[in-house]
């Protein structure tokens, strides 16, 4: 069922991997570099001046600890950079830096972010700003270094913030957004910064740098709310019992659904330094669309270009891109979806045993409440870092498509594996 | 006990140092110390009180006023462990059931 699309139809625009460019900002006196997804987002920890890096290496997250250490090494930044014996360390540290008021950022990756499991829940439990950059890579085994997204979405429940990234362009704004979204006294969450680990974390993209006054000013020095003073005596992490538990849970949860508030807040001030936005969500030509794609980080950008090619053909077709999945925008993306006849969901992760996977349990959920519900496939696409040419995501709308006939489709399938 | 979420310190912090008195862990006890002074080395010569040292909960009393020395159990914060009973050199202290 496979249509050929044209070679010069594959290759991303800027248009598609840039954000808005806002006309409303006058140029800056901003650099242009060539960088990876991961030397972008060391970069920007750099200009956002953190005091703690706690972080143990892992691929594909190597390279933002190798740069931040040779930073450290060359005198230019003043952070305490703590090189732990393992992730769950790593964590810890970045807890207790950031329960005593510091700005705390670390990074890791699948079997790095499942051994810090325990320590993810205690870090939003507390309410403790940290920055948490994911480079995205399949769990073992068998053991693989290549991406899918089973790390961060296995983590969905952990209280974290998590943003998807589409460009390396986008993965240096978004950390430096993320620390004053954390930070922000109606959210005070961790927050992961995800990004398609060797699709984004090791290709090279320009990447425009803010001078770093202009950082500095933007996020300012972190203003913590509760914190370990030896002059003013807190408990921090006390036991909670069946009479309190559930209570400050409660709190968290409200704290989370602040989040998308102050997500725009944070970026309508970041895109007058920038010019650049991106929205918790983006939409792509799917004005008057039959069928919108539904996926994020770097399927997204091949999604665009299938768009545009199926668009020269006359379907009607859009995509939305997800920035923002936890807060998951329900609310917003069930009325964006309402009038389309049917929702294609790619995702790079499988639930096993579960009824669909993370991604679309979600869009299900949120267009439940629609009068006219959309129908909506689940393709499970990618896993373990198998290419996602324009093809596999031509494959997932000719079989919506055909389900959208039959009136009927499966809960999931997966699609470029061979079977 | 009764608090909102809202009326509560955020990530359930404790901004006040020593509100553990305010949990009465004696409501957990099922068996309760019960002390005989006979041969009781701290009212005897004002000696051991490992008793005291090693009660978790600080629910050994004992006080010293004029020459006499006094020895209680507070049973609001007692839990009944035993441990007291268990460290007693003398075999002073018999755990009962409540
Ligand atoms: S039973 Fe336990 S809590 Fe009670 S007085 Fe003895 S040591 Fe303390
Ligand atoms: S441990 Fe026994 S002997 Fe020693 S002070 Fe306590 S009750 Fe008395």
């Amino acid at each position: 069922m496979n249509v050929p699309i044209p070679a010069s139809k594959w290759r991303v625009s800027d248009e598609m991997t840039a954000a808005t460019k806002s006309s409303k900002t006058t140029e800056s006196s901003s650099n242009i570099e060539g960088l990876t997804g991961d030397a972008a987002i060391a970069r920007a920890l750099k200009q956002c001046d953190i005091d703690v890096l706690s972080a143990y290496p892992i691929t594909p997250q190597t390279i933002i600890v190798e740069d931040y250490q040779r930073f450290f090494a060359d005198g230019e930044v003043k952070t305490k950079v703590i090189p732990v014996e393992s992730e769950h360390s790593a964590m810890s540290a970045c807890i207790g830096a950031s329960a005593a008021g510091a700005r705390v950022a670390t990074t890791s990756a699948s079997a790095g972010l499942a051994l810090m499991w325990e320590v993810l829940y205690c870090a939003s439990g507390l309410r403790l700003p940290i920055v948490l950059a994911v480079a995205n890579r399949a769990l073992s085994a068998p053991i693989n270094i290549h991406n899918d997204w089973s790390d961060s979405y296995g983590a969905r429940d952990s209280g974290f913030i998590q943003m998807y990234c589409q460009s390396c362009q986008e993965a240096y704004d978004t950390t430096i957004m993320s620390f004053k979204i954390a930070e922000n006294h109606s959210v005070l969450l961790p927050a992961m910064v995800c990004i398609d680990g060797f699709i984004l974390s090791h290709n090279v993209e320009h990447v425009e740098l803010l001078p770093d006054e202009v950082v500095r000013d933007f996020i300012g020095i972190r203003d913590p709310a509760q914190v370990l003073d030896p002059d003013k005596p807190i408990t921090i992490g006390p036991i909670c019992f069946t009479d309190y538990y559930f209570e400050v849970k409660e709190q968290q949860d409200r704290a989370m659904k602040e989040v998308f508030r102050v997500y725009k807040e944070v970026e309508s001030e970041f895109e007058k330094i920038s010019g650049r936005s991106y929205g918790i969500y983006e939409t792509y030509r799917t004005k008057d669309a039959d069928i919108v794609l539904l996926t994020h980080s770097s399927p997204a950008g091949t999604a665009k270009a299938v768009v545009d090619a199926l668009r020269d053909r006359g379907e009607r077709v859009g995509l939305l891109r997800l920035k923002l999945f936890r807060p998951f925008p329900a609310a917003e993306i069930g009325k964006e979806l309402a009038s389309a006849k049917a929702v294609a969901v790619f995702e790079k992760c499988l639930s096993f045993g579960a009824a669909a996977n993370p991604l679309a349990l979600e869009v299900r959920t949120a267009l439940y409440e629609q009068p006219k519900r959309p129908l909506v496939t689940d393709f499970v696409i990618g896993l373990g870092g198998r290419d996602v040419p324009p093809t596999v995501i031509v494959e997932g709308y000719n079989k919506t498509k055909q389900y959208l006939e039959k009136g009927k489709a499966p809960f999931y399938e997966t699609l470029g594996v061979r079977k | 006990m009764s608090k909102k979420f809202n009326e509560i310190p955020m990530g359930g912090n404790i901004l006040e140092p020593g509100s553990a008195m305010q949990y009465k862990t004696g409501g957990w006890r099922a068996e309760r110390p019960k002390h005989t002074p006979d041969d009781c080395l701290w009212l005897k010569n004002g000696t051991c009180l490992l008793c005291w040292i090693f009660c978790p909960d600080n629910a050994v009393k004992i006080a010293e006023k004029d020459g006499k020395r006094t020895y209680a159990f507070d049973y609001d914060y007692c839990k009944g462990c035993g441990i007291c009973a268990n460290e007693c050199p003398n075999s002073c202290i018999e755990m009962e059931s409540e």
